[in-house]
C-alpha cells in the first residue's frame, strides 16, 4: 500500500472513531424509543471535562473517564425531561445541545490555546475499542434478554409493561449510556485526536452522529461503515485543500450527511425506526 | 387529585391562560435560578450577576432600543417556526435560513444596479425568496424521501455558515476591506433606516409586527390556516379529510424559512451594512427563535411578546460580557435552560390547584 | 353453630375462592368506572364478566392486573389480602391477562415476545429455551403457533394465541381474556372455548370478559354481570338465560332484531371491478375483487381481521391507490381519484379508527364538523372562513344528532367515545352522501349510540343510500345488511343474503373454505 493510502485510511479510522461512539450511544437510545438530539452538547462538554482533567491532573484516561461521566449526568438531565417528565423528546434534545455548548464555553474560556503534555495517541485503544464495541453492542441487541428488553421497549413500550418490563428504567439506562459514550467521543477530540481545547471544537459531529445512526438503520455493526464512511469524508475535506477552498471543503460532510440519507431513504424504509420512537410512553394512566 | 395540605391537585383537561402564563413564568425563573447555580460554582455570586443584568438591561433607558433591536431577527424567525411548528415540520434551520438571507440580501445591495428607493424592497424580497428556497429543499426531502427534517435542517446551517465563510474569505471578499474578511460596505442606499440614535431598523420591525399579524389572521380564520392546524395536530386526519399534505406543509415551510431569510436581510442591511462572519450577522437568533415559537405556544401574537423577551436575554448576554468579562456562550447557558424548564414544567399544565378549605 | 359466609369477610369465604375482588372503586376524571365491584372467582371455573362496553370491565381487570391502582377495595389471593402494584407484581402472583388490543412487538418474533422479561431464561440466546416450552405448551392446550413467526405474518386468532401462550409459560393459575372473540370466526372462536375448558381442566380459574351472551351462556360456569360500574349480580349459568342476562346487562328489555322493511333496490351505487390493492408492506391485499352495492342497499362486509378489509375501505374513499380495477360511483370513474374529489362525488367514509382518523382531538367540535366541507359555501367566502356560518352549523348538528357538548367550541378531544361518533356521523351523514363506506361504525361503543347509529344507517339506506359495512362483528353484518360478502386473503370468497345465511358458513368462508 503507498504511503498515502496508508495515511488516508489511517486519518479516516481516526475521525471515525469519535462519530462511531456517539452513534453507538444514539443507536441504543433510539432502540429503547428515546431520540437524543442533545449529542452535540454531551460531546463537547466530554470534550471540555477530558481536557480540563487530562491538563489538571496530567492523565488522559482519567480525563476519559470524567468526559464519560459528564456526559452521563448531561443525559440523566434529557432522560428526566423526556422519560419521567414526558417532554418533547426533540425540544428537550436541542435544549441539551444548547446548554452544553454554552456551558462547555463559558467554563472552556481559561483553557484555550494550552497546550497538553500527556496524550493519546490519534489511533489508540479507543479506536479498537470502538469497534469492539459495535459488535458486543450488537450481539448484546439481538441474542441477549437484555436485547429483547431493549428493543421491545422502542417497540412497544405497552407490551413491555404488560409484561413487567420498567420502561422508564430501561430508557433512563440506554440514554444514560447514550451519554456516558458520547462523553467519551467528545474527549477522544480533546485528548487524542487533536490534544488541545477550542470553544465548539465538536463542530457539528454530534449531528452526524445521529444521522449515522438513521443510517445505519439503528444497526451497531452497520454504524461502523457509516462512522468510517463520514471519517473519510472528514479526512478527504483536509485531503483536497491544496484544491479547493478550505470553507467549501468544510461543507463536504454536511452535504453528504443529506445526500447520504437521501439516497437511502428507499433502502431504509423497509427496516424502519422504532416504531415507538419519540414517544413518551404514559403507562397505565389516561 | 391528590391534597398537599389545603391545596387540592387535580388534573384538568385543559388549562386556563392564566394558568399557561403562570407555568411560563415559572419555568423561567427557575431556568434564572438555574443558571444562578452556575455563575455560583462559576466564582461569580448569582445576586450581584442578575443585579447588573438588570441595572444594564430593564433599568436602563438606553438599553430598551438594544433589547428591540436583538427582538427583530428573533421575532421574524419565531413568527415562522411556529408556522412550521403548527405544520409540525420540525424547522431547525433558521439560522441557515437567516444567513442565506443576508447573502442573497448583500448580493442585490452590493452587485444589482437598482435606482434608489427599488434596493431595500429588492433586499428584503431576495432575502425572503433565498430563505424560502434554502427551507424548502429539506421540506421536499422530508415528503418525498421522508428524510428526517431535523437532521436536514441542522445540515443546511452548517452548509449556509460555511457558505457565508466562503464568500467572504473568497469572492466576495472587499476590496476596501485592508484583508479583513468581510464584503464591502452597502451602498447608503441598502442602509435600511433606523430609529434616530438607535439600531433600531424600523422597517425590517415593521415587517416583522405585521407578519405576526398575518399569520395570526391565517391560522384562526382562512381555509389554509385551517388546513395547516389540522395537518399539524393530526397528519391522518389531514388525510382523510382530503388535504394535500405536500401543498400545505410546503407553503408553511415557504413561509417559515422566507421569514427567517428577511431577518438575514435585516441584519445585513440594518446594522452590519455588509456581510460578515456568519456567526456575527446572527448571534445564533435562529437556534434562539426555537424558544421564541415554544414558549409562545403556537401563536403568532404571543410570539412578539417572547421575542421581545428573548432580546432581553440576549442583551443581558451582551452586558455580561461586558461587564462581568464572561463569554459570550453564556446566553447559550440561559437559551438552553429555559427551554429545557420550559417543557419540563408542560407536565403542569395538566393539574389544576385549589385552595380548600378541610372537610 | 356455623357462621354465616358474608362478603364482609373474605376471609373466611368459600374455600373453593381462589379470588376475591372486594369492593373496588375506581375513578377517573368526571367518571366513576368501579363502584364498590366485588367479584369472587374459583379455582376450576370460567367465570363471565358480562356488561356492556362502557360498563367498568376493562377498568376492573386493569385494576387486577395492576395497570391501575384502585381508590378503594381489597384484593384477596389464596385467602391473603394482596397489592397488585404492577403487572409485574400480577405476574408473580400467578394472574396473567390477554388483552384486547394484544400487546406484541409486532415485528419481533413469537419467541421474542414470550421470552420478553421472562425470568429463569439465559442471559445469552434466551429464545431456545422458550421455543421448546411454545411447542410443549401448544400441543397440551392446542395452541399451536410457529415460535419463529413474525407477529405481523400471524392472524389475529394466532395473535391471540401468542398471548395466551405468554400467560401460561409465566405460570399464571388466573387468566383473564377480555373480549377474546371479537376477532374471530365463529369456529375459531368454538376452538378458543376448547383451549378454555381443558385449562379450567387442568384447574385454572378463567375471568372472561364478553358483551355478547351467546358466548357467556356457551362458555362460562358463572357470570357476574356489570352495569354502569356497579355489579347487578353473579349467578350460575344453568340458573339464568338469554334473555335475563341482556336484562341486567341493560337495565331494560332489548330488541334483538332491526325493522328493516324490504325495499327494491334501484340502479347501482357503487361498482368494484377486478379491484387490485397492494397493502403497506407492498404485498397485494385486495386481489381483483368485483363488488356492487346497489342504492338502498347495505352490503356487509365480514372477515377476519387483515384479510383486505382496511385496504377495501382506504381504496373506496380515495386514501389508497388502487394497483389495478376500476372503482365507480353512480356511474363516475373515481378510481384513484384524490380523497377530497371522492368526498365531492358523494362518498361518506366513517372510519374505522375515529380518534386518530375520524376527528382531530386538538381542534373545536364546530370546526371537526366542517373537517371536510369547510372549503365548501358558506363556511368559507373566498379563502376566508366565515366562523359565524360554521358555528351556526355546529349548533344545529349538535342538536339534530344528539352529541352531548358542553359548546361547539369544546375541544373534540373532551367527547365520549359515543358522541365522538355521533360527531363523525353528523358530519359524514348530514351531506346527503349518495355511498356510505362505514367501518366498524359501532365498536366500543355502548348499547343505545350503537341503537342510535344502525338507526342511522338504515334511515339512509332507506333513503336510497348504497352503503358498505366493515364489521368484525358478524351480529351487527347480519343484523343490518341485505347481502354478506365474505374477505378472505384479499378474494371475496362468496356473497350471500344476509337473510338466507347462516353464521356456520360465513365462518366457514372467513376461513377461507368456498361453499
Amino acid at each position: 500500500m503507498p504511503e498515502w493510502m496508508a495515511t488516508t485510511v489511517i486519518r479516516a479510522v481516526a475521525v471515525s472513531t469519535p462519530l462511531l461512539w456517539a452513534a453507538l450511544g444514539e443507536i441504543y437510545a433510539e432502540r429503547s424509543g428515546v431520540v437524543n438530539l442533545g449529542v452535540e452538547g454531551m460531546m463537547i462538554l466530554g470534550a471540555f471535562v477530558a481536557f480540563a482533567v487530562a491538563q489538571t491532573v496530567g492523565n488522559p484516561v482519567l480525563g476519559l473517564t470524567a468526559a464519560a461521566a459528564v456526559g452521563g449526568l448531561a443525559a440523566l438531565l434529557h432522560a428526566f425531561v423526556t422519560v419521567t417528565l414526558r417532554a418533547n423528546q426533540y425540544v428537550s434534545g436541542l435544549a441539551l445541545a444548547m446548554f452544553g455548548l454554552g456551558l462547555a464555553g463559558v467554563l472552556g474560556r481559561g483553557y484555550e490555546g494550552i497546550p497538553l503534555l500527556n496524550t493519546l495517541p490519534e489511533i489508540s485503544g479507543l479506536t479498537y475499542l470502538g469497534f469492539l464495541l459495535a459488535v458486543v453492542l450488537w450481539f448484546v441487541l439481538y441474542h441477549t434478554r437484555l436485547g429483547i428488553v431493549i428493543r421491545s421497549v422502542g417497540e412497544s413500550p405497552a407490551a413491555s409493561d404488560a409484561l413487567g418490563v420498567n420502561v422508564s428504567l430501561v430508557r433512563y439506562l440506554t440514554v444514560l449510556f447514550g451519554g456516558t459514550v458520547a462523553g467519551v467521543a467528545g474527549g477522544y477530540l480533546s485528548v487524542a485526536y487533536r490534544p488541545s481545547w477550542t470553544e465548539g471544537m465538536t463542530g457539528g459531529m454530534g449531528w452526524i452522529a445521529i444521522a449515522i445512526a438513521i443510517f445505519a438503520g439503528w444497526d451497531p455493526l452497520r454504524a461502523v461503515w457509516g462512522a468510517v464512511l463520514f471519517g473519510a469524508l472528514y479526512y478527504l475535506s483536509f485531503f483536497l485543500q491544496t484544491w479547493v477552498a478550505p470553507e467549501v471543503l468544510r461543507m463536504l460532510p454536511f452535504a453528504s450527511t443529506i445526500l447520504v440519507l437521501a439516497a437511502t431513504a428507499r433502502r431504509r424504509r423497509g427496516q424502519g425506526a422504532p416504531e415507538a420512537l419519540g414517544l413518551p410512553y404514559a403507562g397505565g394512566e389516561r | 387529585m391528590s391534597r398537599i395540605g389545603p391545596l387540592l391537585v387535580e388534573r384538568v383537561p385543559a388549562p386556563t391562560r392564566t394558568w399557561v402564563l403562570a407555568v411560563s413564568v415559572l419555568a423561567v425563573a427557575a431556568a434564572l435560578a438555574g443558571a444562578g447555580v452556575i455563575f455560583w460554582a462559576f466564582g461569580i455570586n448569582p445576586l450581584h450577576a442578575y443585579a447588573v443584568v438588570f441595572a444594564g438591561t430593564l433599568a436602563d433607558r438606553r438599553a430598551a432600543p438594544e433589547i428591540l433591536r436583538q427582538a427583530i431577527p428573533l421575532l421574524l424567525c419565531g413568527v415562522g417556526l411556529v408556522m412550521a411548528f403548527r405544520a409540525q415540520f420540525w424547522n431547525i434551520g433558521a439560522e441557515g435560513q437567516l444567513l442565506v438571507g443576508a447573502v442573497a440580501a448583500t448580493g442585490v445591495a452590493l452587485f444589482v444596479p437598482l435606482s434608489g428607493p427599488l434596493v431595500l424592497p429588492a433586499m428584503f424580497l431576495a432575502g425572503f425568496t433565498s430563505g424560502a428556497l434554502w427551507g424548502l429543499l429539506p421540506t421536499l426531502l422530508r415528503l418525498r424521501l421522508d428524510v428526517n427534517e431535523v437532521i436536514s435542517t441542522l445540515m443546511m446551517n452548517y452548509i449556509a455558515l460555511f457558505f457565508v465563510d466562503w464568500l467572504i474569505h473568497g469572492p466576495w471578499k472587499g476590496t476596501t476591506t485592508l484583508g479583513f474578511a468581510y464584503t464591502d460596505t452597502f451602498p447608503e442606499a441598502a442602509w435600511i433606516p433606523v430609529l434616530a440614535g438607535t439600531r433600531v431598523h424600523w422597517p425590517t420591525l415593521a415587517l416583522g409586527l405585521a407578519l405576526a399579524g398575518a399569520l395570526a389572521f391565517l391560522l384562526a380564520r382562512t381555509r389554509l390556516g385551517f388546513e395547516i392546524r389540522i395537518l399539524g395536530e393530526n397528519p391522518t386526519a389531514a388525510r382523510y379529510a382530503g388535504i394535500d399534505p405536500v401543498r400545505t406543509t410546503v407553503v408553511a415551510m415557504l413561509i417559515s424559512a422566507g421569514a427567517a431569510g428577511l431577518a438575514g436581510a435585516g441584519e445585513v442591511g440594518g446594522i452590519h451594512h455588509r456581510l460578515l462572519f456568519p456567526t456575527q450577522v446572527s448571534l445564533g437568533y435562529g437556534y434562539a427563535a426555537i424558544i421564541v415559537a415554544w414558549l409562545a405556544r403556537g401563536s403568532p401574537l404571543a410570539a412578539i411578546l417572547t421575542a421581545l423577551f428573548l432580546g432581553l436575554i440576549f442583551t443581558s448576554g451582551d452586558v455580561m460580557k461586558v461587564t462581568l468579562q464572561m463569554p459570550f456562550r453564556v446566553t447559550d447557558i440561559f437559551n438552553g435552560l429555559i427551554l429545557f424548564f420550559l417543557i419540563g414544567s408542560e407536565r403542569l399544565l395538566r393539574y389544576r390547584m385549589r385552595w380548600v378549605r378541610h372537610a | 353453630m356455623q357462621a354465616p359466609q358474608t362478603l364482609a369477610d373474605p376471609s373466611r369465604a368459600d374455600r373453593s375462592d381462589l379470588l376475591v375482588l372486594k369492593d373496588i372503586t375506581k375513578t377517573f376524571p368526571g367518571v366513576v368506572a368501579n363502584d364498590r365491584v366485588t367479584l369472587q372467582v374459583r379455582a376450576g371455573e370460567v367465570h363471565a364478566l358480562l356488561g356492556e362496553n362502557g360498563a367498568g370491565k376493562t377498568t376492573l381487570v386493569n385494576v387486577l392486573y395492576g395497570i391501575y391502582q384502585p381508590d378503594g377495595g381489597e384484593i384477596w389471593l389464596r385467602g391473603r389480602r394482596v397489592r397488585i402494584r404492577s403487572p409485574r407484581d400480577a405476574i408473580a402472583q400467578g394472574i396473567g391477562m390477554v388483552p384486547q388490543h394484544f400487546l406484541l412487538v409486532r415485528r419481533h418474533t413469537v419467541a421474542e415476545n414470550i421470552a420478553l422479561g421472562l425470568p429463569g431464561e439465559p442471559f445469552l440466546f434466551p429464545t431456545r429455551g422458550v421455543e421448546a416450552r411454545i411447542r410443549e405448551l401448544g400441543s397440551r392446550y392446542g395452541l399451536s403457533v410457529d415460535p419463529r413467526a413474525r407477529i405481523y405474518e400471524l392472524s389475529p386468532s394466532e395473535q391471540q394465541r401468542v398471548e395466551i401462550l405468554k400467560t401460561l409459560i409465566r405460570g399464571a393459575q388466573i387468566l383473564i381474556l377480555d373480549e377474546p372473540t371479537s376477532v374471530l370466526t365463529p369456529q375459531e372462536t368454538r376452538g378458543l372455548f376448547e383451549v378454555l375448558r381443558r385449562m379450567r381442566g387442568d384447574g385454572h380459574a378463567v375471568i372472561f370478559i364478553s358483551h355478547k351472551l351467546d358466548e357467556v351462556t356457551a362458555v362460562a360456569d358463572r357470570v357476574t354481570v356489570l352495569r354502569r360500574g356497579r355489579v347487578v349480580g353473579t349467578l350460575p349459568i344453568g340458573e339464568t338465560d338469554k334473555r335475563a342476562l341482556a336484562r341486567m346487562m341493560v337495565g331494560r328489555d332489548v330488541e334483538f332484531r332491526h325493522e328493516r322493511e324490504s325495499r327494491a333496490p334501484e340502479g347501482d351505487g357503487l361498482v368494484i371491478e377486478e379491484l387490485v390493492v397492494f397493502g403497506d408492506r407492498g404485498l397485494p391485499a385486495l386481489r381483483g375483487i368485483s363488488l356492487t352495492v346497489r342504492r338502498g342497499e347495505i352490503v356487509g362486509i365480514a372477515g377476519v381481521a387483515g384479510n383486505g378489509q382496511r385496504e377495501l375501505v382506504e381504496v373506496v374513499t380515495g386514501l389508497r391507490r388502487a394497483q389495478g380495477g376500476r372503482i365507480r360511483v353512480l356511474d363516475r370513474d373515481v378510481t384513484n381519484r384524490p380523497a377530497r374529489a371522492i368526498y365531492e362525488t358523494g362518498v361518506a367514509h366513517i372510519p374505522e379508527d375515529r380518534l386518530r382518523m375520524g376527528i382531530v382531538a386538538g381542534l373545536s367540535v364546530a370546526e371537526n364538523l366542517v373537517l371536510k366541507s369547510y372549503r365548501d359555501p358558506p363556511f368559507s367566502r373566498g379563502p376566508v372562513l366565515d366562523r359565524r356560518a360554521i358555528e351556526a352549523f355546529a349548533r344545529r348538528m349538535i342538536a339534530e344528532y344528539e352529541i352531548v357538548t358542553p359548546g361547539p367550541e369544546t375541544l373534540a378531544r373532551l367527547l365520549s367515545g359515543g358522541n365522538i361518533q355521533r360527531l363523525i356521523l353528523s358530519r359524514e351523514l348530514s351531506t346527503q352522501p349518495r355511498v356510505i363506506v362505514a367501518a366498524h361504525p359501532t365498536s366500543g361503543l355502548d348499547v343505545s349510540a350503537t341503537e342510535q347509529i344502525h338507526a342511522l344507517l338504515l334511515r339512509r339506506r332507506r333513503e336510497g343510500a348504497a352503503i358498505l359495512l366493515v364489521s368484525e362483528d358478524l351480529d351487527e353484518i347480519l343484523a343490518l345488511s341485505d347481502r354478506v360478502a365474505v374477505l378472505f386473503s384479499g378474494e371475496i370468497i362468496g356473497i350471500l343474503d344476509a337473510a338466507a345465511a347462516d353464521r356456520e358458513r360465513i365462518g366457514l368462508m372467513m376461513m377461507g373454505q368456498r361453499t
